[in-house]
């Protein structure tokens, strides 16, 4: 151990008892540091994990998809318009797809119904997402009824529960066979809810958009890349103004800090003064508060940032919830899957910890760097 | 040992409220040996004592230290000489309140950082000898004046100083407490430490271990040495 490291656990040491000698000011001034920490983190991880989910949602969507417009609104679109878009230079398979919604008056909530591709589901059977589950009480087994276009009902056995990575993405999902959803909704055969095309080289997808609008002027070609920049100007819009509120509740604790730091109390600056005439050096001084400050700050950013992972991982964001979210009632129970940036987590890092320990060093530069002979005429 | 030559120190130099403090004062002072300075309110014991113990710079004029030239030091190797040569009572005590009187005395050891074990050891040394080791564990805004000071002692002589430096040691005592002081003092002259103490007290300046008393008016010396 050398002398280096024992003297800085000494200041750390005589730190923590300073702190312990003014707890009541420093426990209140960490609980008004935490809070702040845990509102600021806590809307960071419900953006980013909400922004992550969404990615998965785009990860699948198709590059490119084709809808037709029928009065400026989506509606079906032919089969034999995959004949001439397939002709189309860089363009491979060209698939219909069919979906749509069902609003189930039991749980007032709307359903996505989509007939996969990829995954044969038989006939008479339903794969439910974990948001129907819950709310439907149905397990694997379980008769689940609709109430076809015609008004008569429709019964499927339910084949399982869906259980993939993100909850957001299949929550309300129901997955049935393409017969069986055409006999739902009444859908003859040659029509489908829009086509995906896939286009081998990315570079060329708004080309050939560009070429399906001129082919059929009655259709609306989305490019994935656009579906992405709106999903996320919607987050971030939502986020924007939570940070708008909280930056209020940041700058407020700034003033704070400042004021608690720069208006050196007389007591502290007696202090001060007489730890140079004791011999300390400015330097170790300075050391001492930088001390104080961390454990401060550092116990403050650690019990927020956790309080603010176990508000939106666990308990699934009570308060933020309404605002970010806040578009179904199937998701009330959902859980985000855990991410957190470090990126993000410096910037917070930064923003909070960084601040306050200039904010509580300056002024006690300015006081420790007076002459020490002050202490021996007060 | 200490050599003071045309010492000055001027508060708020050119300025309307310029303050001599301290007006050239030359003066010899021996190793060992207990000396005291006497001289009215404001005649510059606090400031000279300030100066000596490389506190504060002077505003001209030199001091040496063991031969070596102090004035001139950059702060680093002057905080670095304080705090190895000298041990500081002051006149209100200035113990650390809400913390230990333990912590108190062990205070100006941190920045040197040794052992752990050797300075505690150090410490409960001092306050045995004080007669304060029961009072180790107990905050320093319960002790009555005369223990406060004799923590301060114990905080003065932590790190071993050759030169122990009171400002009115005895300004908060009475008789009997300060007669105790100066018994402390005699014990520490007997073991080769040299004593700067600045008093108004008679009972400091006729107690029996003083060595030598300058007296101080003005900022000057009463008596100039004679030169060499
Ligand atoms: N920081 C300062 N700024 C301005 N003037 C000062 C300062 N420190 C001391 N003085 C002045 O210097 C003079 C000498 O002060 P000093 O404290 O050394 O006297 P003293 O002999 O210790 O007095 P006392 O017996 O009252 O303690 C006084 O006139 C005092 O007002
Ligand atoms: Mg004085």
């Amino acid at each position: 151990m050398g002398p280096l490291f024992a003297k800085q656990r000494y200041l750390l040491d005589f730190a923590l008892s300073c702190l312990w000698r003014r707890r009541g000011k420093n426990l209140a001034l960490l609980t008004v540091y935490t809070l702040v920490v845990f509102a600021v983190a806590s809307v960071m991880f419900f953006t980013q994990a909400l922004k992550r989910e969404a990615a998965l949602v785009l990860g699948a969507t198709p590059e490119l998809l084709v809808q037709k417009l029928t009065l400026g609104r989506h509606d079906l679109i032919p089969a034999d318009y995959t004949h001439r878009i397939r002709e189309i230079r860089g363009v491979g398979q060209v698939t219909g797809r069919l979906w749509g919604y069902y609003y189930d008056p039991q749980v007032r909530a709307n359903y996505t119904v989509l007939a996969p591709q990829g995954v044969e589901v038989p006939e008479r059977t339903v794969l439910v997402g974990a948001g129907i589950a819950r709310v439907r009480h149905l397990t694997r087994g379980a008769t689940l009824t609709f109430q076809g276009y015609d008004g008569k009902p429709y019964s499927f056995q339910v084949r399982g529960v869906l259980s993939p990575e993100s909850e957001l993405l299949s929550a309300d999902l129901i997955l049935m066979s393409a017969a069986d959803l055409r006999r739902l909704f009444g859908l003859p055969e040659g029509l489908y809810t829009d086509l995906t095309v896939a286009v081998a080289n990315p570079r060329e997808v708004s080309t050939v958009a560009a070429k399906i609008q001129e082919l059929y002027p009655d259709t609306r070609p989305i490019v994935r890349e656009e579906i992405r920049r709106t999903y996320e100007a919607a987050f971030d819009w939502r986020a924007g103004i939570l940070l708008a509120v909280l930056s209020g509740a940041l700058l407020a604790f700034l003033i704070f800090a400042w004021d608690k730091a720069a208006g050196l109390s007389a007591e502290e600056r007696r202090e001060i003064g007489l730890l140079k005439a004791l011999g300390w050096d400015t330097a170790e001084v300075l050391q001492l508060k930088f001390w104080e400050g961390a454990v401060v700050s550092l116990t403050a950013f650690f019990l927020g940032t956790v309080g603010a992972c176990l508000h939106v991982f666990v308990a699934p964001a009570p308060l933020f919830a309404p605002v970010i979210k806040g578009w179904s009632i199937l998701y009330p129970r959902f859980r985000l899957t855990p991410f957190i940036s470090l990126f993000d987590l410096g910037i917070l890092f930064f923003f909070t910890v960084v601040p306050y320990t200039v904010a509580t060093i300056v002024p006690v530069w300015r006081a420790a760097s007076m002459d020490p002979d002050q202490v021996m005429r007060s | 040992m200490i050599e003071l030559q045309e010492v000055r120190k001027v508060f708020h130099a050119g300025r309307p409220n310029e303050q001599v403090a301290v007006a050239g004062v030359s003066l010899t002072l021996e190793a060992g040996k207990l000396t005291v300075f006497r001289g009215p309110s404001g005649s510059g014991k606090t400031t000279l004592l300030s100066l000596i113990g490389c506190m504060a710079r002077p505003t001209s004029g030199r001091i040496f230290l063991k031969g070596r030239e102090i004035t001139s030091l950059p702060v680093r190797f002057l905080t670095d000489l304080r705090r190895r040569t000298f041990g500081f009572i002051f006149q209100q005590f200035h113990l650390l309140a809400g913390v230990s009187v333990l912590e108190n005395v062990m205070l100006p050891a941190y920045p040197l950082g040794e052992k752990y074990r050797h300075l505690r050891a150090r410490a409960l040394g001092w306050l045995e000898r004080l007669g304060l080791l029961s009072k180790a564990g107990a905050k320093a805004e319960w002790l009555s004046g005369g223990e406060a000071q004799r923590v301060a002692i114990a905080r003065a002589l932590i790190n071993d100083p050759d030169i122990l430096i009171a400002d009115e040691p005895t300004a908060h005592l009475d008789t009997r407490l300060s007669r105790e002081f100066m018994a402390l003092m005699a014990d520490f002259r007997a073991a080769g430490t040299t004593i700067l103490i600045a008093s108004h007290d008679p009972l400091v300046h006729e107690a029996p271990a003083v060595d030598r008393v300058v007296d101080l008016r003005d900022g000057r010396l009463l008596t100039p040495e004679a030169p060499g």
